[in-house]
């Protein structure tokens, strides 16, 4: 058993971790933090967490002894308080924006703050076991990419030796997305029905599937009806002579072992392509691809489940891959279905 | 075994496959026909659209 502490525990990543952990068999959660909440039970937040546990929220500074910390704070609070965490801890991962870029400059640009823990940057592994598993076996610090990264990313990074240099991603995402502290905007009132483009250029997860794939990015991003769910839509040019065995043998080949990626791309059935309604809950990304050969145009989708697979699902992938557990530890819920 | 002709994935083929019987590509979806036999040959069933934005 290892003891965990979580950081920003009363968001909701933070309640994504506890459900996950409270239910991990090797894991003892040893510290739920939030200052609005210390005190008070986690149940009383996180109703889903009824009967699973007795845990109490506690303010920071009576965190002391963990093996590892997850960080699922606002993006700045994690590099602000770094060096606390590291100093009391065996290993940190990261959940928020602060070490998922390589470069002050990039980073600025899109943050809009200067990086107050420059030196780590380069310290942090990315938490993408698919691209990353074997650093991720001893790595003490881990950078859990955005949500729409994560999708944007594991849907053209088996086929970037086989387009263009440029990659246009749409990207649509449910309102979980925006925290539990989101504020007036994302009132129900607002929000319902709404399809607000809220990032039509400049996103940051932008800069995270470039800096991971290797070409240039342009990304829109819509906030959409549902709760959980990000879906990516990215539009890309093959190299001349691929076709549509080409795209899926890379996609096969890649994902043939990968426990939480799935290539989808049918022609028949209800689901043909990645569809994110269906993995609510689970730790899936699904990935497909539609091939046009009149126009020579590929498109790639890919969704998940942005509090799983896009969040606290793919941090506990990091921690069992980092403990030398079964992967699937804790994750192997397959989703709902009608839902 | 035989190779999906739409997306190249192997599709298994019992030995008491008939001639002109229908299998699914578990790697498409798509339904195959079996247009000849030993080897085996798979042709393309046709399909039906789907359109959700008329
Ligand atoms: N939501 C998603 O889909 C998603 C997916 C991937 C990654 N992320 C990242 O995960 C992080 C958390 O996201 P979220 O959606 O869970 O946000 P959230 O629901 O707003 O939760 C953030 C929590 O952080 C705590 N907090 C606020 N300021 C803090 C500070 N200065 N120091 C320590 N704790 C502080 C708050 O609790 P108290 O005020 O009670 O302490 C709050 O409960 C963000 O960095 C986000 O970018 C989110
Ligand atoms: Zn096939």
């Amino acid at each position: 058993m290892i003891r965990v502490a979580v950081v920003g525990a009363a968001g909701f990543i933070g309640g994504e971790l506890l459900r996950l952990l409270v239910g991990h068999p090797e894991v003892e959660v040893t510290a739920a933090v939030s200052s609005r909440f210390a005190g008070k039970r986690v149940d009383g937040v996180h109703p889903n967490l009824r009967s699973a546990t007795d845990l109490t929220f506690c303010p920071a500074d009576d965190v002391d002894e963990y093996d590892t910390v997850f960080l699922a704070t606002p993006h700045g609070a994690a590099m602000a308080q770094i060096e606390r965490w590291t100093g009391h801890s065996k290993q940190v991962i990261d959940l928020t924006g602060d070490f998922r870029l390589e470069d002050t400059e990039v980073f600025q640009r899109y943050y809009r703050s200067s990086h107050v823990a420059p030196h780590l940057l380069g310290e942090f592994v990315p938490g993408i076991p698919e691209l990353h598993r074997e650093r991720l076996r001893g790595a003490d610090l881990v950078s859990v990419p955005g949500c729409m990264a994560v999708a944007g990313t594991l849907s053209l990074h088996p086929i970037r030796d086989l387009i263009g240099p440029e990659a246009h991603l749409d990207a649509r995402t449910g309102s979980s997305g925006s925290g539990a502290t989101a504020g007036e905007d994302n009132l129900h009132a607002f929000r319902s029905g709404a399809m607000r483009v809220f990032a039509p250029t400049g996103h940051r997860h932008e800069a995270e599937i470039a800096r991971h794939v290797g070409v240039r990015v342009t990304m829109t991003a819509t906030g959409v009806e549902a709760v959980r769910g990000v879906q990516t839509v990215c539009h890309v040019t093959p190299k001349p002579g691929v076709d549509e065995k080409a795209v899926r043998r890379a996609f096969r080949e890649r994902y043939r072992d990968e426990p939480f990626v799935r290539l989808v791309a049918q022609h028949r059935g209800r689901y043909r392509y990645p569809e994110p309604k269906i993995l609510s809950g689970s730790n899936f990304c699904d990935v497909g691809f539609a091939f046009d050969e009149d126009t020579g145009r590929l498109t790639t989708i890919a969704a998940l489940d942005n509090l799983m697979k896009g969040g606290a699902g793919n941090a506990v992938q990091c921690l069992n891959i980092r403990m030398g557990w079964p992967e699937n530890l804790g994750l192997s819920f397959p989703g709902l279905h009608p839902v | 075994m035989s190779d999906c002709p739409q997306c190249t994935d192997e599709v298994s083929i019992s030995d008491s496959a008939r001639l002109n019987e229908i299998v699914e590509c578990a790697g498409c979806r798509n339904e195959l026909e079996i247009v000849a036999l030993s080897p085996t040959v798979l042709a393309l069933a046709p399909e039906i659209e789907e359109d959700w934005g008329e």
